[in-house]
């Protein structure tokens, strides 16, 4: 699953509370708090970044982990983000995302 | 609420953030319901220029819920070009509307933005009783044809019931039809002064016996005996607290950009066409100082048994004359809700502000 691309869908809000990101989906007002670690990947899901890429750049710069967990960790968190419709996947770049992404405000 | 929800809120309460916005973008409406506090008169709305610029500011600032209702906000001619925008900014957006000009495809357009719910006034499932108020004929039809839209597209709608004299015994026909169009529906007999201070309105208040037999309708609050329970009075934990989040993690626009700390709190806090909404929402003396009001620092409603289960407006007691005194009618609510007195009901309670006699002498 590593050469995988990942971009928030359009049917959510979202936004910054502190460290974390606040998330709703539009399509069932389910509610998700992502911590500071998946905040981070989550902003760096741009559509076009490889998942294995935004691990390395992001999960793996900032803490002393494991690469091959830090992935594995964040293939799990993206397939429930994918399963509850929050985000998309694909084997390929992603060019359709939001106006605006979390990260800029 | 959820536990997260409850979570969200605290940490947006610790991070001084403004969770939630109510954002009238007009006051201009196509119904002259007969309960309505507000001036429909265009006084000079903020153009969609002026609102794209502080639904930036808003976003910047951590605003995630979004209301979005008027007046009736639909009819703006921009209102779609600021719906894409706030979704653009991926608000959490709410719009509120009698829906009469909702036709099939701006039920599509509103569900293709991304709006997460739809909230209509329905205020009886008898067509003369709701024309009535509203004042406009078909209006109920029209209403109910928009619900029927917005639900065939797949978009959450509420049905908002406000109970007055007039429709004080429908509620359980709107409680039925609701169900059967497939929303929700809540129910409230909170009827307020007019923004001007007017408080004429007020004489459509439902009568204390008939909002206790609604209070007593296991059909409307669920289990009677737990929601018409004796209230254990107020403990540390309640006298600490703040009376409610207006101020501290919400508050409101009105069309003309005026910053209050909620819908029906008219206190004056700032404009955000002369000042930036971070500047008024930190540094407003008017926020600082409803901030600054714990339960305990009220004038009559800590003595009170119901302080703690009280469903007190603070905008409801300013308007009566001390944002720190009771709302009256919410101590005619815990009292017919419970038959347990409020300290206002009290022999040598201080008077709640509501009747006020006025003297000049010359």
């Amino acid at each position: 699953m590593s050469s995988v691309y990942v971009a928030p869908s359009s049917e959510i809000a979202a936004r910054r509370l502190g460290d974390e990101m606040v998330i709703m989906s539009v399509r069932d007002s389910t509610l998700f708090s992502l911590n500071e670690v998946a905040t981070l990947i989550w902003q760096a899901a741009d559509g076009s970044t490889p998942l294995d890429e935004i691990v390395q750049r992001t999960v793996c710069a900032a803490f002393d982990v494991d690469p091959s967990v830090a992935l594995e960790d964040a293939e799990r968190f993206v397939r429930e983000l994918v399963r509850h419709g929050i985000l998309s996947l694909s084997d390929r770049p992603i060019t359709r995302v939001p106006a605006t992404r979390p990260e800029d405000l | 609420m959820s536990s997260l929800m409850q979570e969200t809120n605290a940490r947006a309460l610790s991070l001084g953030v403004p969770l939630s916005v109510q954002w009238d973008l007009t006051y201009r409406c196509n119904e002259r319901c007969v309960h309505c506090y507000l001036d429909h008169e265009d006084h000079g709305e903020m153009t969609a220029g002026e609102i794209k610029g502080v639904l930036d500011q808003l976003a910047e600032a951590g605003v995630f819920f979004l209301t979005m209702s008027g007046g009736e906000v639909l009819l703006r001619k921009d209102f779609f070009e600021i719906l894409e925008h706030a979704r653009a900014m991926l608000f959490n957006v709410k719009l509120k509307t009698n829906g009469i000009l909702i036709r099939e495809r701006d039920a599509e357009r509103i569900r293709s933005l991304g709006v997460q719910q739809v909230q209509i006034s329905i205020y009886s499932h008898r067509p003369d009783v709701h024309d009535a108020i509203t004042k406009v004929r078909g209006s109920l039809s029209r209403s109910l044809d928009a619900i029927r839209f917005l639900k065939s597209k797949g978009l959450k709608v509420t049905v908002a019931n406000v109970l007055m004299r007039q429709n004080m015994r429908d509620y359980a026909g709107v409680k039925a039809l609701a169900a059967e169009l497939g929303v929700e529906v809540t129910i409230d007999p909170t009827i307020t002064p007019k923004m001007d201070g007017d408080t004429s309105i007020l004489t459509l208040r439902i009568p204390p016996r008939t909002l206790g037999e609604v209070f007593h309708d296991e059909r409307m609050v669920g289990d009677v005996t737990t929601f018409c329970a004796p209230p254990p009075g107020p403990d540390d934990s309640v006298l600490d607290g703040f009376p409610c989040s207006a101020g501290h993690t919400a508050c409101y626009i009105s069309p003309y950009g005026d910053v209050y700390p909620c819908v029906q709190f008219p206190l004056p806090c700032g404009n955000v066409r002369s000042e930036k909404f971070l500047e008024i929402w930190r540094h407003s003396k008017a926020l600082v100082e409803v901030r600054s009001i714990r339960v305990r620092d009220l004038s009559i409603c800590p003595g009170c048994r119901h302080a703690g289960t009280c469903t007190r407006f603070p905008g409801l007691a300013y308007m009566e004359g001390n944002m720190r005194g009771p709302s009256s009618a919410d101590c005619d609510k815990s009292f017919v809700r419970t038959g347990i007195p409020p300290a206002t009901m009290l022999p040598g309670a201080a008077p709640s502000g509501l009747l006020q006699i006025r003297e000049s002498r010359g």
